[in-house]
């Protein structure tokens, strides 16, 4: 705090306008505050709720344990559930990824015929209500007499989550400059070594961003599972069925579980590729 | 110097998956919606009549569970238009550089599973919350109204839920104006209004047009809300399809009202997308 | 990848190259010939066409009709990576995700050598940034990045080294000295240049040979003391530096010269010096040539009376005057303040002379505007 003596000569707002501006550059932290307090509560309400002393049904609070982080497979079925959750999300980003990308650099890459059919078609399973989307597929398997279940449901959850890839990687390509694969040709390198040395590399950010993106799409998806899943339950539906008569804390566990991972793999992300630019 | 058959090999494996597993299924299930039931036959055996009717019977049996959907759709949307527009605002310009860390936590709450999200706020909201009681004494509502089972926790649910595929494509637009814009707004006599009004709000417009279209579409056939977080009277279109499926089986009803949400849908987009002006969207 | 156009030595011939695209015709039957070992400079306006000639030499694009040869090697149609030309890109073009290392070593991966260590690090020593060599490119400045990409297109020993305006985003200070440096280090190499270029200065400062280019054809070709003190067109003339054109008409000969009439008055300039097909003319004088003198000063060479002094600007090392003639055309004139700030003011009635051997004749039918507009343009990127 300065000792010094106000100068009288230095003219000085009027109250009216320091209130003004107070409220005009805190008006909008104040919001944000009040945002991210709601988009936390249901977070904050599910973590507080793991470490519960419920038993079968979760809705009271008991009493304070840690039982169900040391025991997160305690209750029937959590652990089975979330088994398959992680096998179909594996699987439908693998093979959505593949398919995805191949797209994309088809249609970012080159100027053909039915381009613009090909875009449309991309962006109708996007367009589709996921409703659509899940009874469509099983009614496709019940013409066959084809039960639902893991496999249908893995196939499924390739069809949305191509679009989604497809549009990361695309938007990924797009940013790519053109004039470093005629620098890679111009030293030397044919195309098939451009693009393993130079292409591929530059466009892997995206492919991964689009992957993490097909994992949470598939691990959270609910609704076209729920259509073709016949009795296999992933965690999204264990926590549908059991959500009438009380869901165990251990599936709060595995949600807040789910909750960390995803923040920290993201943090170390971000780290990561800042790292990479100041090294 | 690329071979012209390139990208029509790169396309071929994902295409052939899309049309079979996509295109098919859909062929199919216009199939089905105008097929009747076999008289006298079991439950889930049908033949085909082409039977339009099938459409117009779903429709009138169904109205109101349809205007309600596209209600909540649309009531969800405009919401989480409101809440989002100010967050990804704030993101984009005055977050400075948290910009990263908060974007981070704009998304994070929906690493949860969707349903555990949606459980949670049925018991934030039901008796044992701390909401209802604290309104209560407050004397906001009375003792005898509660929040669960109701068409507002419902919308609620909705708007939460589908909040990130709002506020992401927003911020993504709203990121990409220029700030010079806006001091340049402020430099040719325009106040702060006129110029959210007159620049910031046109320049944004794909980012609201993409989050406006990302959330009604799925929030239009979504059922999970309305059923976790409502009651019999606030049955949505999606709730109706599901069941038809697997309680009361009736596919071609199931059928006929998939098709009826999903062209209903595509109109409103059509026409949305034509008065909003937008290009390509993929 | 030992290919037969890959050792292919020697002068680069194009011969009668077009380059249309669709409607447009970027290059217009060109035919050109770079010595092996030289400095060569193709100078012009943004969309005359020089960029598209150096990607078809490059092979990143293939000419519409024309052959291109390397000493006695046909490479019209031959890949870009069979060549041995490398190019050096106008934004550096460096890959993001490899270090200064691995970038210059690009090329020499590719083609299987081994001793990578010692070529990388020989070049790394010539562009004097040694200490980069971990670095990724983006931590660099404009200016390293810049010699960097130098040095990975250098390391190939190519038979032609392309460099695609390469000093158009360094600053004023910056681009000068790099221009001295790149001039050092093509007569170190050995290698041939071919630079493309918008600015005049910079081609005469660096090259030994310049072909000036306008849509899509060749102006003139030359040194740069050729082109400067004797151009064949306005474009040319007004391109490269600036030039009075004065209309006028030959009337005679005087020996080795030839006698012109500019509005009344007679000059002579030398016959070698006119490229005129009939007798009407555009005379031209370089500003700096110019003597301005007042009424009474004798003076000697070509004269020209009856001008007055319009406007004066001191630019430090000279003043620039603009005289108005008496048949209404400004003349500019570039007098050297070796002796004190200049003397004329605005107003002053002068006389202007010049040495008649500095005169050069253009034809009377050119525009004598063509080469003097900075179109918009111009002031971005090719």
């Amino acid at each position: 705090m300065s000792t010094k003596q106000k100068d009288a000569s230095i003219p000085t707002l009027p109250v009216g306008a320091l209130i003004s501006r107070w409220i005009g550059r805190n008006l909008i932290r104040i919001y944000m505050f009040f945002a991210f307090t709601y988009l936390f509560i249901p977070v904050a309400y599910t973590f507080a709720f793991s470490f519960n002393d419920s038993g079968k049904s979760n809705l009271v609070w008991k009493g304070f344990t840690f039982d169900n982080w040391t025991n997160p497979c305690g209750a029937p079925q959590v652990c089975s559930a979330l088994g398959n959750s992680i096998k179909i999300g594996l699987l439908a980003t693998i093979f959505s990824t593949i398919l995805g990308t191949m797209i994309a650099f088809a249609i970012g890459r080159h100027a053909f015929k039915g381009r613009s059919a090909s875009n449309l078609l991309i962006f109708l399973p996007m367009a589709t209500p996921e409703i659509v989307l899940g009874a469509s597929l099983l009614s496709l398997l019940l013409v066959f007499q084809i039960s639902p279940g893991f496999w249908p449901t893995v196939i499924a959850h390739v069809v949305f989550c191509m679009s989604f890839v497809v549009v990361t990687v695309k938007a990924r390509i797009a940013s790519l400059d053109p004039r470093l694969e005629q620098a890679a040709m111009d030293l030397y390198a044919n195309e098939f070594e451009t693009f393993r040395r130079v292409t591929l590399p530059l466009v892997a950010p995206g492919i991964a961003a689009a992957a993490l993106l097909a994992f949470s799409l598939s691990f959270d998806d609910f609704i076209i599972t729920n259509f073709n899943s016949g009795t296999m339950t992933t965690f999204p539906k264990f926590v549908y069925v059991s959500a009438a008569r009380g869901i165990p804390a251990q599936a709060n566990v595995i949600g807040s579980a789910m909750f960390f991972l995803a923040l920290a793999l993201v943090i170390i992300g971000q780290v990561v590729s800042r790292k990479r630019k100041v090294s | 110097m690329k071979k012209i058959s390139t990208p029509y090999l790169l396309l071929l494996p994902g295409f052939a998956f899309l049309f079979t597993f996509f295109i098919l299924p859909i062929m199919n299930l216009a199939q089905t919606s105008t097929q009747t039931r076999i008289e006298n036959g079991d439950t889930g055996q049908y033949e085909q009549t082409l039977r339009f009717a099938n459409y117009f019977d779903a429709f009138i049996e169904n109205r109101e569970q349809f205007t309600r959907s596209f209600v909540y759709a649309l009531i969800a949307t405009l919401l989480a238009l409101l809440i989002s527009y100010p967050l990804a605002y704030a993101l984009a310009f005055k977050a400075g550089k948290f910009k990263n860390i908060l974007l981070v936590l704009v998304i994070a709450p929906f690493f949860t599973s969707f349903l555990l999200r949606t459980v949670a706020w049925k018991q934030i909201l039901g008796e044992e919350g701390f909401v209802v009681p604290s309104l209560r004494t407050i004397g906001i509502i009375s003792e005898s109204t509660t929040l669960t089972s109701t068409s507002f926790a419902v919308i609620m649910g909705m708007t939460y839920n589908f909040l990130p595929f709002m506020t992401l494509p927003l911020y993504a637009s709203i990121d990409r104006i220029d700030p010079r814009t806006l001091e340049a707004s402020g430099d040719l006599y325009a106040n702060g209004f006129t110029t959210f009004r007159r620049v910031t709000l046109p320049l944004s417009m794909p980012g609201v047009v993409a989050g406006t279209l990302l959330t009604f579409i799925p929030a239009a056939g979504d059922y999970v809300n309305a059923q976790i977080l409502g009651s019999p009277n606030t049955k949505m279109i999606g709730n109706v399809i599901e069941s038809r499926y697997f309680r009361v089986v009736d596919y071609p009803t199931a059928a006929a009202l998939s098709f009826t949400l999903m062209a209903a849908i595509l109109i409103l987009v059509t026409l949305y997308i034509r008065k909003a002006g937008t290009e390509e969207l993929v | 990848m030992a290919d037969s156009a890959n050792s292919a030595r020697g002068d680069l011939k194009l011969t009668r190259i077009t380059k249309s695209y669709g409607d447009f015709t970027a290059v217009d039957d060109l035919s050109l010939t770079i010595p092996e070992g030289s400095f060569f400079a193709l100078l012009g306006p943004s969309g005359c066409g020089k960029t598209t000639t150096l990607r078809m030499i490059a092979g990143l694009e293939e000419p519409t009709v024309g052959s291109i040869h390397l000493g006695s090697t046909d490479i019209t149609t031959t890949k870009p990576y069979q060549r041995p030309i490398n190019t050096v890109f106008q934004n550096y073009a460096l890959f993001p995700h490899l270090t200064i290392f691995e970038n210059i070593a690009f090329g020499l991966r590719r083609r299987g050598l081994k001793d990578i260590d010692e070529a990388v690090n020989k070049v790394l020593n010539l562009v004097e940034l040694p200490h980069l060599a971990q670095r990724k490119p983006t931590q660099l400045s404009g200016g390293q990045q810049q010699r960097i990409a130098l040095a990975r297109a250098i390391v190939n020993r190519p038979a032609l080294l392309l460099l695609d305006e390469p000093l158009g985003a360094l600053d004023l200070k910056l681009r000068r000295q790099m221009q001295i440096e790149l001039k050092w280090i093509q007569k170190e190499v050995g290698l041939t240049f071919v630079h493309v270029t918008h600015d005049q200065e910079e081609a005469m400062t660096m090259a030994d040979t310049i072909a000036v280019m306008n849509e899509g054809k060749i102006e003139q070709m030359g040194s740069p003391a050729d082109l400067y003190d004797n151009p064949e067109t306005a474009f040319v003339a007004n391109f490269l530096g600036q030039s009075n054109l004065i209309k006028g008409s030959l009337v005679g000969t005087d020996g080795d010269s030839l006698v012109a009439d500019l509005f009344g008055q007679k000059i002579s300039l030398p016959r070698n010096r006119s490229h005129a097909v009939d007798s009407s003319i555009f005379a031209g004088i370089r500003p700096e040539k110019f003597r301005i003198s007042l009424l009474q000063t004798p003076t000697s060479g070509n004269i020209l009376s009856g001008g007055k002094i319009e406007d004066v600007s001191y630019i430090g090392v000279s003043t620039q005057y603009q005289v108005m003639m008496p048949w209404g055309q400004e003349l500019m004139v570039f007098e050297q303040n070796d002796d004190g700030v200049a003397p004329f003011q605005i107003g002053d009635p002068v006389n202007i002379s010049w040495e008649p051997v500095f005169t050069f004749a253009l034809r009377g039918d050119e525009d004598a505007e063509a080469g003097t507009e900075v179109m918009p343009e111009d002031l971005d990127e090719e």
